[in-house]
């Protein structure tokens, strides 16, 4: 391009032609690196990643199939591997539903209505994320376990919660409580109530308002939010390991099926099934990457009218 | 707000009442109730006696390396989770939306398959440890391999709230540094990083609480050798399993003030940055 901006510029034999075929070829901005700092950069950058994240990454399956597939697939004819993957789904398929119910409630209060203390109902929600998931396993054990204070309450009645799918349930949907109500807050906050107020000037119901306007403005922030809490609700480790009592084939989901097999030196069983929420975790990201790419579209729409 | 003001702003919507009511309950069920069990158990048994528990000689070394690793761990991810939030927002080269999804793996790996997979690697016989064996190194079974850990579990926290703001930062700034006769290091360092600070402290700060209640993606490659490499929360486990309720409910009451201190340290810095810069 400057060769062809010199040609002209000779050709019309303006004084101007010397600045311009003076001046350096592809000289980077002030504001720019140099072209060997920024690959020295990129080049730090990528390769932390790939010895930090993506070697582990890469691990999960070798291990697996590191004796082939035929040793691999086997991981899944021990009846306690089926236990463990149903048990796991059943738990998510509880709880994942619980949290959506309770984000969105929190969300609409949150975001729609100024009241007093919201801040600090923001932080008590946010409160389980910094809580040690060995933690939250045990405030349930010091509640429901037959030492805990409503205990004896409990065995009376001849409820069993700890060591049970109800402590599993408990104890995940406490680890994965903020997950869907952070998603939606910020987003229901920044669009504003002025939708919302058209459509019951209109006339709309409460019920349809919320369903034909409310929701589909934060479809894929819902769906990002269910999306996260599916994965830490399936993949939570401390705080169900802690309620669960370890009984094989009753309370033993998969993550605590992979820590058995992998204490029993079974690697190949312990990383197959590993194998399975690693999966797991890359369709997540990879649905989370599309739809912030998806979703940074649709804002960007919103914020053109 | 005047005592007078009512406790909510009047609105045209619907359903303040019936999902604020729900909120609430939900809230003290799941989390409130249960964490208040925990402080009630604390306080029965009294400061002197958790103080107690916490200075025996076990529980002091477990805390201590929890606290000493993890306070590594987020230090160094510090630089380079700058370093890559950097590269993903200035700079655009092939794999970059892969290497930005991929960042966010230690969220949404589940810590037990990080834990094993970090052991495999970093074992004597793994593919990092045999390396580091040659030099006559053992990270696995080690504090390194616990401070290995939690630099993986904490990476995203730091990237995550870097990226936005400097997504977000003015480069005319930058423009009138290099007018001025800045060099680029010196603008960068004078211009660039003041406005990252405070999402710098919140990230380093994120990735510090969870890397000292972080228990799965530890347990395998610490070893867990009393007094060496056993982490705190693998201490409460332990208690429990004796059926040390006493126990387990001193070093828990003990993480959750560090987890809570930490989170006010956050709320500190976010509304200083706020008052000061007008965002985060």
């Amino acid at each position: 391009m400057s060769d062809g901006s010199a040609a002209f510029a000779v050709s019309t034999g303006e004084p101007i032609a010397k600045a311009v075929t003076a001046r350096p070829p592809a000289r980077r901005l002030p504001t720019e690196e140099a072209p060997w700092v920024r690959r020295l950069l990129i080049g730090l950058a990528v390769g932390f990643l790939g010895l930090f994240l993506l070697l582990p990454l890469v691990t999960v399956f070798m291990e697996a199939f590191r004796k082939g597939a035929g040793a691999f697939l086997a991981a899944f004819a021990d009846p306690a591997a089926v236990d463990a993957v149903l048990l796991t789904l059943l738990v998510a398929a509880i709880a994942v539903p619980a949290n959506l119910v309770f984000g969105v409630a929190a969300a609409w209060a949150i975001a729609k209505f100024d009241f007093r203390g919201k801040a600090f109902l923001v932080t008590l929600i946010d409160l389980p994320f910094s809580v040690s998931p060995v933690v939250a396993g045990l405030v349930y054990v010091l509640l429901y376990a037959s030492h805990g204070l409503f205990g004896g309450l409990l065995q009376s009645a001849g409820i069993q919660i700890i060591f049970a799918l109800p402590g599993l349930v408990m104890a995940t949907i406490f680890v994965t409580f903020p997950f869907i109500a952070r998603e939606l807050i910020p987003l229901m906050e920044e669009l504003g109530n002025a939708d919302e107020e058209a459509a019951l000037t209109l006339g709309a119901s409460g019920f349809r308002m919320f369903w034909t306007v409310t929701l589909p403005n934060v479809k894929w922030a819902l769906l990002y939010g269910v999306l996260l809490c599916n994965a830490r609700a399936m993949g939570e480790f401390g705080a169900v390991s802690v309620v669960s009592g370890h009984i094989r084939g009753y309370t033993n989901t998969m993550p605590l099926h992979i820590e058995i097999l992998y204490n029993e030196y079974q690697f190949v069983a312990a990383f197959a099934v590993a194998s399975l929420l690693a999966a797991l975790a890359l369709v997540t990201l990879g649905i989370k990457s599309w739809l912030e790419h998806r979703y940074a579209g649709d804002l960007a729409a919103g914020h053109r009218h | 707000m005047t005592p007078t003001a009512p406790f909510v702003k009047p609105s045209v919507l619907p359903g303040f009442r019936l999902t604020i009511a729900f909120t609430l309950l939900y809230l003290t069920l799941i989390v409130l109730l249960p964490i208040g069990a925990l402080l009630f158990r604390a306080s029965s048994l009294g400061v002197h006696e958790i103080v107690a528990l916490a200075l025996d000689g076990r529980t002091l070394a477990a805390l201590r390396l929890s606290f000493m690793t993890s306070l590594a761990a987020a230090a160094f991810n510090v630089p380079f989770g700058l370093l890559i939030a950097w590269v993903l927002v200035r700079y655009d080269f092939p794999g970059r939306r892969f290497f930005d999804a991929i960042i966010d793996l230690p969220f949404a790996l589940p810590t037990a398959v990080a834990g094993i997979a970090l052991t495999a690697l970093y074992a004597p016989k793994g593919w990092i440890g045999s390396i580091a064996a040659l030099a006559g190194l053992k990270i696995a079974f080690t504090p390194v391999g616990v401070f290995l850990a939690l630099v993986f579990v904490g990476l995203p926290f730091i990237v995550r709230t870097v990226q936005p703001v400097l997504g977000e930062l003015d480069r005319e700034l930058e423009e009138a540094a290099a007018t001025l006769g800045a060099g680029r290091l010196r603008t960068v360092a004078s211009v660039v990083l003041p406005p990252l600070t405070p999402a710098i402290l919140t990230g380093f700060a994120l990735a510090f609480a969870r890397a000292v209640g972080e228990y799965g993606s530890v347990i395998f490659i610490a070893g867990n050798i009393p007094y060496v490499s056993e982490i705190a929360p693998l201490l409460i486990v332990i208690k429990l399993e004796e059926f040390d309720y006493a126990g387990a409910t001193a070093v828990a009451a003990i993480m959750l003030a560090i987890s809570f201190a930490t989170l006010l340290l956050i709320n500190l810095i976010q509304a200083r940055a706020r008052a000061r810069y007008g965002h985060v």
